[in-house]
């Protein structure tokens, strides 16, 4: 489903590079675990997939179902079925919740050619999302993310995520900030959303978030690349020993 | 340049003059003649008229306006047609190119309305020009009356409509009085074709009795070749309240002046504004509140959008009168330029003698939230639709403490029409 080769990523505006050489492929219901100390490029890498302008691509290539993802606009990404569930979802004065979701998900309706959906329809399938997450509907009346907790914010994009059903997830740190409680409810909704069609790439500092998302794969990166890569076996010998020891190994 | 030598009149000048020469009006025609000779005289003011800084009118005022004629009642209603009312359950008085017409709309219980031109607005410098245009051009008026401690349960709505059957100068008077205890919504629209450089010039006189609370919903959409020179004025006793809403969604040139004056303890202005200034276009808002004696408070928040080559104007004074202790003023004015060639001016003054007194005021300019818009597109939603959805909630904030859910939306649908046409 995903294939990066590659791939050198530099920051647009003072042309630091943070990505030097990164290979990956996720195939289609894999979920994916990326870890990695501060300032390896997780973030980066998530930004780079969803297509955020700050970021400039030096060298290699993204390939999405066949398809070159470099040459996607943001909005075409996510149409196109690339989510990114945000590590700091941002908040939106004045962009009601549910006018947001409506467009959201009648617009990649409209880029699939499918009919709008219906408000009633529409309702019915927000208000299900929502109780799955346990997420009050009152707050959905409110504006995106504004006076949302870390936790409520962290929930609403995952409920995003299964309401636009995507075929690529990428979960940017979505653990951090999430009190154990949350962090079942939001990992639940992940793992009801797994299918042989779809793939997760789950970014993470810590093993715990992989406790409850079970990846298939595990993928270590540092400065840039991946240096590392095993099944979930390795996320909890990172836990243990910590990265240096297999950062030193790789060099 | 000798400062002494006669000065030539421009086209709108001498047009304005002779539209009130030859006008078949029949009114009090000696403040007329007085206001068109200090006109005549002085011109319409200029950027060396501190209260016209931003707005040169003599060089922006353009055209060869004709005096309007009265047009029969059939024309009249049509040429309400384009215009749905914004409340449908609301009695409407209705003005066409300065005329008032009478369509026998039931009034509301507690309402009463005296057909005639009011007194014209007080006016002797060029400072006073929005005025002095008003007492030569005004034709229709009305005068409005709500009975002391009534809760008005209906809408009044005074909808004025161009006919563009000529490029006319006309005007409207309008004297509200708001009786102690009265509570009233009173929505006042704008509207005029497209294409036709008509000058609509409009006073509206409001008094608010003691511990009365009135929503006045000023929506100008005239049409875009459109002057409009307008001016609120309002009164308020002791623990009276003005809710004021004013949008800006039209005209070529639009000046509006809002003036208040609180002459009562615990009076209060609540003033929200948006002004969508398009391409060509050229909208100032300027408003004065003062503050009179102890315990008044003001809230005044404008959002503004600009594209194109269009120039907005915000200026906003607060005056503190020495016995006015304890004044709470707020003032805010925030911006979105969305194009490189537009430009906006806010000047918020503050002139103040009490000394124990809270008055802050804020203005900022800014383009889209590049955050914002990320986080639109990355959930599927198009870049022109993702800004279009911005700029919407970034003034339809301003109209949230409306309390009349479906006045708000039809108001909305009216952002959205300009919205349609210009971004």
């Amino acid at each position: 489903m995903l294939e990066i080769k590659n791939l050198h990523v530099r920051i647009a505006e003072d042309e630091t590079e943070i990505i030097r050489g990164l290979n990956l492929t996720v195939k289609a219901g894999e979920v994916a675990a990326i870890m990695g100390p501060n300032g390896s490029g997780k973030s980066t890498l998530s930004y780079v997939l969803s297509g955020k302008e700050d970021y400039e691509v030096t060298e290699g290539s993204i390939t999405y179902n066949g398809e070159n993802l470099l040459e996607m606009d943001v909005a075409e990404r996510a149409a196109a079925g690339v989510f990114l569930a945000f590590q700091y979802p941002v908040e939106i004065p004045g962009v009601p919740t549910m006018t947001f979701l409506k467009e959201a998900m009648n617009a990649q309706r409209k880029q699939r050619g499918e009919d709008e959906l219906t408000t009633p329809d529409f309702i019915k399938r927000v208000r299900a999302a929502a109780k799955d997450l346990h997420i009050d509907f009152d707050m959905l009346k409110r504006p995106v993310n504004v006076g949302f907790s870390g936790g409520e914010k962290k929930r609403a994009e995952i409920l995003q995520m299964g309401l636009l059903e995507p075929n690529l997830c990428v979960l940017d740190e979505t653990d951090s900030g999430l009190d154990i409680d949350a962090l079942k409810i939001v990992s639940d909704g992940v793992n009801h959303l797994r299918d042989p069609n779809r793939a997760v790439i789950v970014i993470t500092h810590y093993q715990r978030l992989l406790d409850h998302i079970v990846p298939d794969t595990v993928h270590v990166l540092s400065k840039g690349k991946i240096v590392k890569s095993g099944d979930k076996d390795l996320a909890l010998e990172l836990e243990e020993k910590g990265y240096a020891d297999i950062i030193a190994a790789a060099a | 340049m000798n400062a002494h030598s006669p000065r030539i009149l421009t086209e709108a000048e001498t047009a304005l003059i002779d539209a009130v020469a030859r006008s078949s009006f029949d009114g009090d025609t000696q403040v007329r003649k007085a206001a068109v000779d200090i006109i005549e005289k002085s011109g319409l003011p200029t950027r060396r008229v501190e209260y016209f800084h931003y707005t040169d009118l003599r060089a922006l005022l353009k055209g060869d306006f004709q005096p309007a004629e009265r047009v029969s009642e059939n024309v009249a209603r049509d040429a309400g047609k384009p215009y749905p009312r914004l409340v449908s359950d609301a009695c409407v008085l209705h003005f066409r190119d300065g005329h008032y017409h009478d369509f026998g709309e039931e009034l509301p219980d507690g309402v009463t309305v005296k057909a005639g031109l009011p007194d014209a607005p007080k006016g002797d410098t060029l400072e006073d020009a929005t005025s002095l245009v008003n007492t030569a051009v005004a034709i229709g008026g009305v005068s409005l009356t709500i009975a002391d401690n009534t809760e008005v349960d209906r809408v009044v709505g005074l909808a004025h409509a161009q006919t563009g059957v000529a490029t006319t100068a006309s005007g409207t008077r309008l004297a509200i009085e708001a009786g102690a205890g009265s509570t009233a919504t009173l929505i006042e629209r704008a509207c005029g074709p497209d294409g036709n450089g008509y000058l609509n010039s409009s006073d509206v006189d409001i008094t608010i009795g003691e511990g009365a609370v009135l929503t006045y919903v000023l929506s100008i959409e005239e049409g875009d070749a459109a002057s409009r020179l307008g001016r609120i004025s309002v009164d308020l006793a002791k623990d009276a309240r003005i809710n004021l809403f004013i949008l800006n969604a039209g005209g070529k040139l639009v000046r509006q002046e809002l003036v208040f004056d609180c002459r009562g303890e615990g009076g209060h202005v609540e003033i929200a504004g948006i002004n969508l200034v398009g391409d060509e276009s050229h909208i100032d808002v300027t408003s004065t509140i003062t503050h009179h004696v102890p315990n008044t408070t003001a809230n005044e928040l404008f959002r503004n959008v600009c594209t194109g080559r269009g120039r907005g104007v915000f200026q906003g004074r607060i005056n503190v009168a020495q016995p006015a202790q304890l004044t709470d003023a707020q003032m805010a004015c925030n911006t979105l330029l969305l194009s490189d060639n537009c430009d906006f001016s806010a000047k918020p003054e503050l002139e103040i003698f009490a000394d124990d007194v809270q008055c802050a005021h804020g203005a900022t300019v800014t383009d889209l939230e590049e955050s914002y818009l990320f986080y639109l597109m990355a959930r599927g939603i198009p870049e022109a639709r993702a800004r279009r959805l911005l700029i919407k909630a970034f003034v339809a904030e301003a109209f949230e403490p409306m309390e009349d859910e479906g006045l708000e939306q039809a108001l909305e649908a009216r952002i959205d029409d300009w919205l349609d046409s210009n971004v």
